[in-house]
């Protein structure tokens, strides 16, 4: 390899030509301080404007110091991190930065998880020199995001999440100079623009510029409501990211502790989506066959691929982006969606409660899932399935709020009947895992034969497109793709709208590895080995179950027979699958 | 008959402002009536650089100039001076100094010490006519260049002319060719020119392509040449019509002539060039900035390396140049590099084109060699300050420059002497100012500017420069302090340490150097509370001389905000808390009563 | 449960199509695009924006995010008789400014504003390149230099209707 050496803070190094001095210094165990700089190595999630300027550096010889997140070693290069230039300058800039940031770190939603106040903290601020203009910008709510551009820093994480990892472009950069800020365009709601509420532009946010919307409130003020019960669902993604927010290493398998939690806090009914994600499989997987089967059999009309529906921001991008092709998506439900209906209908005749007077509530690692709550179509009357729904960061809170020791909690049970879950429920938590999921069951389905081994490799891993060719012995090698980031989901529907499209079932997931990087979940800060063990904790989950199989779950078993007859049956259509809308801006012309 | 006499009518922006087409419009009808067109013929030309004076009128071949001419004065200019050889006495341009009339342009001090190189075409030809370019030599060094010399040759020889960028910076042209043409061969590349003349107070760009188009399109060619590409844009400023519609029609016109397009003069050299139109925003000066906005995005600059010779256009190699720079190119080819080398200093080579405008006497647009002194420029060329005045100081390099005063007037002008005192050639923009211009306020001024213009993508830009504002702000406010001056002066140093791009890292110069070369002035406005220069509103104060006031109360009733106070036939007061400083009392004092200070 | 509406007029919209289609739908083309555009408008109103970027088959925040960069482009409709004042640096230290407050206090709009019957606009340029006429104002591309603010009544009387 070409390596380079150079001199940094007076210690020599040697690094492969191309490394930044950033790089350089910190396999140095010098860590320069960056804000705009962003990476989540290995999903290919990048920002590097260059433009916070607090990691500038001294570099000997150079006219102006250099950023050093930016900058290329080059050889006998002289660098100082912490000459007194440098450390003036880099104090300067956050200054600065401060000088046009609300002072208001204590009610932030940010604050103690906020870069920029970390930044302060660790350089000792304790005045800001200059005085003068500040930004005045109105707060802006949506149902899963709150905006407030004042605490926008510029650092344009968000805009290349939206831009270039979703391909979505709700937000960017508008104006210039001191008014330049990244908005919407025309200043408008993120609800009247394309955004599909993914979130990803609050998961990479420093500072409290994006937040999500806080449904704490809500449940402490239903569950100390006599006249309700409350129900409570946890995604799979949660259980594997929780723990962070308590000080355990990233990857703990906290699922026990969140049921213990949820009992602890005072819902009446603590159960699992992990369940309704073994029931999305059983419709999910029965369509997929269905259409499969019909498109084998020569069917013209039927939409192949199948693509996975579970996504909510997916979803949003869909309906907005291509209409014209929403009948490609599986019509069932999300596993939260799912699992609202049921208990609403099934389980609030099962305790006599009349479905108004049941507060059915989520736990996701999502922020979108909190707009999927409002959807119209999946409510009654105005009341939705799932009434709303709260981040893993929010349980977090919650917990906190209501001084649990979450650490010490003796570990607890989901309640039945909705509580029972299979190895294929928790893996829906990574990207991969809804494919595989379905796979084990629809392979077994189609061959009518059991899996002689139950795990999918193939579809497994953290490349954001895959592919893999699965033989169905009788039947046809069923050519399938996952992908998440939704610039690749938008690959896979221009395949389609040429006609090129080679895939029978296609797994989409809008947020880097899926679930388990949800805009929910605790902030990484760019620290992609999170991100990692959190994914081998979701296969590691898996295996310790003793049931893998969706449509081996007995609970699932059981309310096909009690209640919904079999997938895909009428009352499972009506209950269970929904539509799509055409959510395209359209010019009304006249 | 032969066209005997050519009358040359400025086109330029400046004297086309003050109606020249008309002058034209009016000379062409007096050569009908009187049957004059076989005589003589009018050429609209581009600037001949005399701006103050428009606008101008010259007659070829006595080089009679006639200044401030009037559509009226067609008729005397036909009468006399074309049929009966008299100059017409009164348009001549009369000598500052001396109070006489010139009679022809080679005897006046403004043209003297002037040496065109890049403006050799400018007032000399017809613009839209490209045999007129063509018969003073135009398209013959593109000539020259694809029949007799390779690329390589082509770049060592503007390599040994010694040509630096006229845009701001002074890279040497020569260099960046060459690393544009090892840049990727075989790939498509591009060559630019910067228009995008965004320098308040510098009009060289303009007027270069307002009156001879052809020398830049054929510069370009034959920068494509060398670089190995075949497609030229030009990134010109939307708010220069004039100059857009003559290099349409010169672009037009060199395609018809297969000057450009395919197969250029059998060579089987292809060039076509396109034109991008900027929309306003300072920053697209900075070449990454103006690569992003010709691909249609905002005009962010970003940091280099990747140079737009690794990655520019569209991704593709890209070598940007100044309309300034590519002018002198077929000049060097044509006449050789030693040619070139000879003029200018050691480092410096050839000529500078400045726009001189301000407190001068002779504004307008001039070609000088390097290493002139600011002396030269000011008293001979620029005629001395206006009125009468003190000199104060000259801004060179507009808002990324800064100020050179008494002290520097002879220094040797070239780009490294102007930042050895603390200025930078910039695209040549030269202002003067005298004593009634306040040095602070001037400061203010630029900020204000680059505050407007900053793109916001980096820290100390986006916020500094309006901290660095505000803290002027409150200074020509009168609430500066101490503290607040040594602030600018941090500041300023971490803003030229940090900021990203040319602009930002530039933009803290007119402060750092009014307080180098005016420190007591920005002192007094802290501690004096006072504008030598009388131009900080908020400083000025308003007094009653009690000794003059009658009581009248004519003041009292007129002022906006009643600071007056005052009984009948008593000496009145102004309240200086309440007093907005509108001057509407002294107007209204019929006894002087009322003094500014 | 649809999207967005965007209203405008059949004429309008098949304008902006004629626009975007003479440069191939092309996003790199969007300045060009928008320079044309507000050419036939005058201005850039939200819908027009959303048209482009329909067009051009790019996000409309692009779009703003551009017109809002750029100084030549408004979202404002512009009075019938649009006045420019040079506030390059030789019309700043020839007393533009004062050219400025004349116009502001005849017309009472400030920078950027539209006099209530629409008949004038005023705003500021950064130098027109006619600094030899220093200070310099133009009315609807009209030149006219060497003012003093004495000049701004007459000046604004040639517009009397």
């Amino acid at each position: 390899m070409d390596t380079i050496k150079l001199t940094i803070d007076n210690r020599e190094v040697e690094v492969p030509r191309g490394t930044t001095i950033l790089k350089a210094a910190e396999q140095m165990g010098i860590k320069i301080p960056t804000l705009c700089h962003f990476e989540l190595e290995g999903l290919a999630l990048e920002n590097r404007p260059g433009g916070c300027r607090v990691c500038v550096v001294e570099v000997v010889g150079r006219r102006n110091l250099a950023p050093a997140c930016i900058t290329e070693c080059m050889p006998d290069m002289v660098v100082k991190t912490n000459s007194f230039r440098a450390l003036n300058a880099r104090r300067t800039v956050l200054e600065l930065m401060l000088s046009d940031h609300p002072n208001d770190c204590l009610q932030c939603p940010k604050s103690g998880k906020c870069e920029l106040q970390a930044l302060a903290a660790d350089m000792g601020i304790r005045d800001i020199p200059y005085k003068g203009q500040q930004s005045q910008y109105a707060k802006e709510f949506s149902p899963s995001i709150v905006r407030d551009a004042n605490k926008c820093i510029m650092c344009r994480r968000c805009e290349s999440v939206c831009h270039e990892y979703q391909s979505v472009g709700a937000i960017g950069a508008i104006e210039r100079g001191f008014p330049a800020v990244v908005s919407t365009a025309f200043g408008k709601n993120l609800t009247d623009t394309n955004c599909v509420l993914c979130g990803q532009c609050v998961a990479v946010c420093p500072t409290g510029a994006l937040a999500e919307v806080d449904n704490t409130g809500k449940i402490l003020r239903d569950i100390a409501n006599p006249n309700v019960k409350t129900c409570v669902q946890v995604a799979p993604a949660v259980r594997v990211a929780l723990g962070e927010e308590f000080g355990m290493p990233a990857g703990s398998i906290v699922t026990g502790k969140i049921a213990a939690a949820l009992k602890a806090i005072g819902f009446d009914y603590v159960f699992d989506t992990d369940w309704s994600a073994d029931l999305t499989i059983m419709e999910e997987g029965t369509e997929v066959i269905g259409r499969l089967k019909a498109y084998l059999a020569g069917d013209k009309n039927v939409k192949i691929p199948v693509m996975t529906s579970c996504c909510p921001a997916w979803v949003n991008f869909f309906e907005k982006f291509y209409p014209e092709l929403r009948d490609y998506p599986s019509t069932a439900k999300s596993p939260q969606g799912m699992f609202g209906a049921t208990v609403k209908t099934y389980f609030a005749d099962k305790i006599g409660v009349p479905r108004k007077n049941l507060v059915c509530v989520s736990v996701m690692p999502c922020v979108a899932k909190k707009y999927e709550c409002e959807r119209e179509e999946l409510g009654v009357n105005g009341d939705p399935d799932v009434n709303y729904s709260i981040t893993t960061r929010e349980l977090a809170r919650l917990i906190k709020i209501c001084n649990i020791d979450f650490n010490s909690l003796p570990d607890a049970e989901f309640d039945s009947p909705l509580g029972e879950s299979t190895g294929a429920a928790v893996i829906f938590g990574a990207t991969g895992g809804v494919m595989e999921a379905a796979l084990r069951t629809a392979v077994e389905v189609l061959t009518g034969e059991t899996l002689p081994r139950i795990d999918f490799e193939e579809v497994r891993g953290l490349d954001g497109v895959r592919e893999a060719t699965i033989p169905v012995p009788g039947v046809a090698d069923l050519k399938v793709a996952v992908v998440y980031g939704l610039k690749n989901a938008r690959m896979i529907m221009e395949q389609i709208k040429a006609g090129e499209c080679p895939y029978h079932f296609v797994e989409v997931m809008a947020c880097p590895g899926g679930c388990i990087d949800g805009a929910g979940q605790p902030y990484h800060h760019g620290d992609a080995s999170i991100i990692r063990a959190r994914h081998a904790a979701i296969y590691e989950a898996d295996r310790r179950m003793p049931l893998r199989k969706s449509h081996e779950n007995p609970e699932v078993q059981a309310i096909y027979k009690e209640f919904y007859g079999e997938p895909c049956s009428e009352k499972s259509h009506h209950l269970l699958h929904t539509i799509y809308f055409d959510k395209k801006i359209k010019f009304d012309i006249d | 008959m032969a066209v005997k006499m050519h009358i040359l009518v400025c086109g330029g922006t400046g004297c086309s402002a003050s109606a020249s087409h008309e002058i034209v419009e009016e000379l062409n009808k007096e050569l009908v009536a009187h049957d004059l067109t076989d005589f003589a013929k009018v050429v609209v030309t581009g600037c001949f650089g005399f701006c103050e004076r428009g606008p101008i009128v010259k007659i070829i071949p006595d080089n009679t100039f006639y200044t401030r001419v009037k559509p009226s004065d067609a008729k005397e200019i036909i009468e006399e001076h074309i049929i009966k050889g008299r100059k017409v006495q009164r348009l001549l341009y009369v000598a500052p100094d001396t109070k006489q009339s010139v009679p022809d342009s080679k005897h006046m001090e403004f043209y003297k010490k002037q040496l065109r190189i890049a403006l050799r075409n400018c007032g000399f030809i017809d613009p839209e006519n490209i045999e007129e370019s063509i018969a003073r030599d135009g398209y013959a060094a593109l000539g020259k260049c694809l029949t007799e010399m390779t690329p390589e040759q082509v770049v060592a020889e503007i390599k040994k002319s010694g040509l630096r960028g006229r845009g701001g910076a002074g890279f040497p042209t020569g260099l960046k060719w060459e690393i544009a043409a090892k840049s990727r061969p075989g790939e498509q590349k591009y060559v630019v020119c910067n228009a995008d003349e965004g320098d308040p107070g510098a009009f060289m760009d303009r007027s270069l392509l307002e009156g001879d188009p052809h020398s830049i399109l054929e510069a370009m060619a034959i920068c494509g040449y060398c670089i190995g590409a075949d497609k030229g844009l030009i990134y010109i400023r939307a708010e220069y019509p004039l100059a857009i519609h003559r290099l349409q029609v010169a672009i037009q016109q060199a395609e018809e002539y297969g000057l450009l397009g395919k197969d250029i003069l059998g060579t089987g050299f292809n060039f076509e060039i396109e034109l991008r139109y900027g929309a306003g925003a300072f920053v697209c000066g900075e070449e990454t900035a103006l690569i992003h906005s010709m691909e249609g995005k905002r005009g962010e600059p970003t940091f280099k390396p990747p140079f737009p010779a690794q990655s520019g256009y569209l991704g593709k190699p890209t070598n940007v140049n100044n309309v300034e720079t590519y002018a002198n190119i077929p000049v060097i080819i044509n006449k050789g590099a030693d040619w070139f080398a000879s003029i200018g200093t050691e480092k410096s080579k050839g000529t500078k084109v400045f726009a001189l405008a301000g407190k001068i006497n002779n504004v307008g647009l001039i070609e000088v060699p390097m290493g002139i002194t600011l002396r030269e420029i000011i008293y001979e060329i620029g005629g001395g300050i206006k009125g009468g005045k003190k000199f104060k100081a000259v801004q060179t390099g507009g808002p990324s420059g800064g100020c050179l005063t008494e002290k520097h007037l002879d220094t040797p002008i070239d780009y490294d002497s102007l930042v050895a005192a603390g200025s930078m050639m910039g695209s040549g923009g030269m202002i003067v100012m005298d004593e009634d211009d306040c040095m602070v306020a001037i400061a203010k001024f630029y900020l204000g500017f680059t505050v407007d213009e900053s793109c916001g993508k980096c820290t100390p830009c986006r916020v500094g420069n309006r901290r660095l504002l505000e803290i002027l702000t409150k200074i020509t406010d009168g609430n500066g302090t101490m503290e607040d001056l040594e602030e600018l002066k941090n500041l300023s140093a971490v803003i030229k340490d940090t900021a990203l791009c040319g602009l930002g890292q530039t933009s803290p110069n007119p402060v750092l150097s009014t307080i180098n070369n005016f420190w007591d002035e920005y002192v007094e406005h802290v501690t004096e509370k006072k504008c030598r220069a009388g131009q900080c509103k908020a400083l000025k104060k308003y007094m009653i001389d009690p000794a003059k006031c009658k009581g009248c109360t004519a003041c009292a009733r007129a002022c906006p905000v009643s600071a007056i106070s005052g009984t009948l036939k008593n000496p009145h007061v102004i309240n200086q808390l309440d007093c907005i400083k509108c001057g509407t009392c002294v107007e209204k004092c019929k006894f002087g009563a009322i003094t500014v200070r | 449960m649809v999207g967005p509406k965007v209203k405008i007029t059949e004429d309008n919209y098949l304008k902006i199509k004629d626009i975007c289609a003479s440069y191939n739908n092309n996003p790199g083309e969007l300045i060009n695009v928008l320079h044309k555009t507000q050419g036939t408008f005058g201005y850039l109103p939200e819908e027009v924006q959303q048209v482009v970027a329909d067009c051009l088959g790019i996000p409309v925040g692009r779009v703003y995010g551009v017109v809002s960069f750029y100084s030549f482009f408004t979202m404002k409709p512009k009075g019938k008789y649009a006045i420019s004042v040079c506030l390059g640096t030789a019309c700043y230290v020839k007393g533009a400014e004062k050219i400025l407050d004349a116009l502001k206090s005849e017309l009472k709009i400030s920078e950027g504003g539209v006099t209530e019957d629409g008949k004038f606009s005023l705003d500021v340029l950064r130098c027109v390149g006619a600094c030899g006429l220093a200070p310099v104002m133009t009315i609807n591309g009209k030149t006219y230099g060497r003012l003093v603010p004495e000049h701004v009544k007459e000046i604004l009387a040639e517009y009397a209707e």
